[in-house]
């Protein structure tokens, strides 16, 4: 009952090249050939198209890691890989619903992603503790904060978006902040 | 602080060569700090993959607003068009599945007795006995024995259970699994007099039923001994019961041990006390002479677990059986003669009031 899914793929060596620069068109390429094949196996398997949206993110993200981690080793093709990452976390989200679990129908071919999978969850555990540390430093210490660190701005641009009369000031301001992020990070 | 801005100064090489050199050294002779670059190190990377991943999730989110998840969904799902295609195709197929699958189902069924009455009994035994006819030696035994008995019917009946007086003029209560589905119903009691009784109200949600007499033979059963209580019974309070198992009283002996009963079922109690096959309808006294509920059945898996309806829905039953019919003269007695007695003398008190039901 399933379809072959036509669309153009981009060769896997230029996506991994385009994956290193953070190239915008790469993860656009990505996401217009992979997610249609994820979205598919989701919603055949009882779930939604948040699901599959949720499902292929987190994927992606896991491919991210992978490559910019410096060990990816293209010996399988990349749509196998994703798929696989997909499928192992839709199986897991089935099962803390606990809804049929083992059972799903397939469309691809599948690898052992467990180990990958593990270091995954590790960092997004990180994720989340950070996203909530930030949640909980409060303003303006978490734009600052972003601004600087995440954003990569400079001293003094952003003490030229808070109206810092000197960069001495900000300074001060900036460490605070980092010290109160950092404990509000390790208490979690 | 002015330590982590040298970290960071550290870290991100903006620091001259003569003082990079010497926080060298200070990380080298320092422990502390050295600890404190790592850390410091680690949590920088993790707000950064933070970051990184953060900026994904939205670049990831703006590309999937551009898409068209419907027509992506339509190009990639089955559609229905096929589905309705393979239903016209296979639709015989599957109603000939169907139709032996229910065939298989209600076959299985049927051979497995589910059908019988024998499978919707319920772990509950209800009380009321079997008479057996039983042939050979043993039918040659009870000829011997019904001889002897003159004026007693000698058809034992179909099932027996107990009964025991409400009022004087010849209302006994029993329950109404005793008398269910019967032609005719006797009683008879210690002595073996029997009397016809009509059943004259059945309730089968709470068990009980009246039965009157019907017999140009009777005409008192004498004063009532016992008085039926309107309260409820407190756990753990001695109680008994006389009924007739076999054809003759027997006495059995037990206390309250909780006031639900099967499946909590609150219109009975629950008592320790041995109860067998006969003993249905027999009345479940407390050592002041109060009826305080009707022997009703026990748990056929479990010890110390037999069953009695409560008084009240005795009681309930007079009240509903007045206000249906025109006799509104039953008058159940106000006054107990047992208060005080041994258990032995309110036995045997109590034993003339107390019936052998015989359902035919």
């Amino acid at each position: 009952m399933s379809r072959e899914i036509k669309s153009s793929v981009p060769e896997d060596n230029e996506v991994i090249l385009g994956i290193l620069n953070d190239s915008k068109s790469t993860l656009e390429g990505i996401y217009k050939s992979y997610f249609p094949m994820v979205l598919q196996l989701v919603i055949t398997n009882s779930g939604s198209d948040d699901d599959a949206k949720d499902i292929f993110q987190e994927a992606v993200i896991v491919l991210y890691d992978k490559v910019k981690g410096g060990n990816f080793e293209l010996n399988s093709k990349l749509k196998t890989f994703l798929y696989s990452v997909c499928r192992r976390l839709w199986l897991k989200r089935l099962n803390v619903k606990s809804r049929s679990s083992a059972n799903i129908t397939d469309f691809e071919d599948v690898l052992a992603v467990e180990h990958d999978l593990e270091y995954h969850e590790e960092k997004d555990r990180q994720f989340k503790q950070m996203d909530e540390a930030l949640a909980h430093l409060g303003e303006p210490c978490r734009t600052i904060i972003e601004e600087f660190y995440i954003n990569n701005k400079s001293m003094q641009e952003i003490c030229e978006i808070f109206g810092y009369t000197n960069a001495d000031n900000a300074k001060n301001q900036k460490y605070k902040c980092l010290q109160r992020l950092k404990k509000l990070f390790f208490q979690a | 602080m002015e330590l982590t801005e040298r970290i960071e100064a550290y870290l991100n090489g903006e620091m001259s060569e003569s003082e990079f050199q010497a926080f060298e050294n200070l990380r080298a002779t320092n422990p502390a700090v050295d600890q404190q670059v790592v850390a410091h190190q680690a949590f920088l990377a993790s707000l950064d993959g933070y970051g990184r991943k953060k900026k994904l999730i939205s670049a990831m989110n703006a590309i999937h607003e551009t898409l068209d998840i419907h027509s992506i969904k339509a190009d990639v799902m089955p559609t229905s068009t096929l589905i309705k295609i393979l239903w016209n195709k296979y639709k015989v197929n599957a109603a000939i599945a169907a139709s032996v699958a229910i065939i298989a189902v209600y076959t299985s069924l049927f051979s497995t007795g589910y059908f019988s009455h024998n499978a919707t009994k319920s772990d509950m035994n209800l009380l009321r006995r079997e008479v057996k006819r039983e042939i050979g030696e043993v039918k040659k035994d009870q000829k011997e024995i019904m001889r002897n008995m003159e004026g007693v019917p000698v058809n034992p009946g179909r099932f027996g259970g107990t009964g025991f007086a409400l009022t004087s003029d010849g209302y006994v209560v029993t329950n109404s699994h005793v008398v269910k589905g019967a032609d005719s119903v006797y009683i008879q009691n210690y002595k073996g007099e029997a009397y016809k009784v009509d059943v004259v109200f059945e309730d089968a949600v709470y068990d009980v039923a009246i039965l009157r007499i019907n017999d140009t033979n009777f005409t008192s059963f004498g004063n009532i001994p016992y008085t039926f209580k309107k309260s409820l019974s407190d756990v753990s309070e001695d109680v008994f019961t006389v009924g007739f198992p076999k054809d003759d009283p027997v006495f059995g002996k037990g206390y309250l041990s909780s006031k639900t009963g099967f499946n909590g079922d609150t219109t009975e109690y629950q008592v320790d006390i041995s109860v067998n096959n006969g003993n249905s309808g027999g009345p479940l006294l407390d050592n002041k002479g109060n009826v305080i509920g009707v022997v009703k059945g026990k748990q056929s898996l479990a010890d110390g677990t037999g069953f009695a309806v409560k008084s009240k829905y005795v009681l309930a039953a007079i009240e509903s059986l007045k206000s249906s019919s025109q006799n509104s003269k039953i008058n159940i007695n106000k006054r107990n003669s047992l208060a005080g007695l041994s258990t032995v003398d309110q036995v045997k008190k109590v034993e003339d009031f107390i019936f052998l039901v015989k359902v035919y």
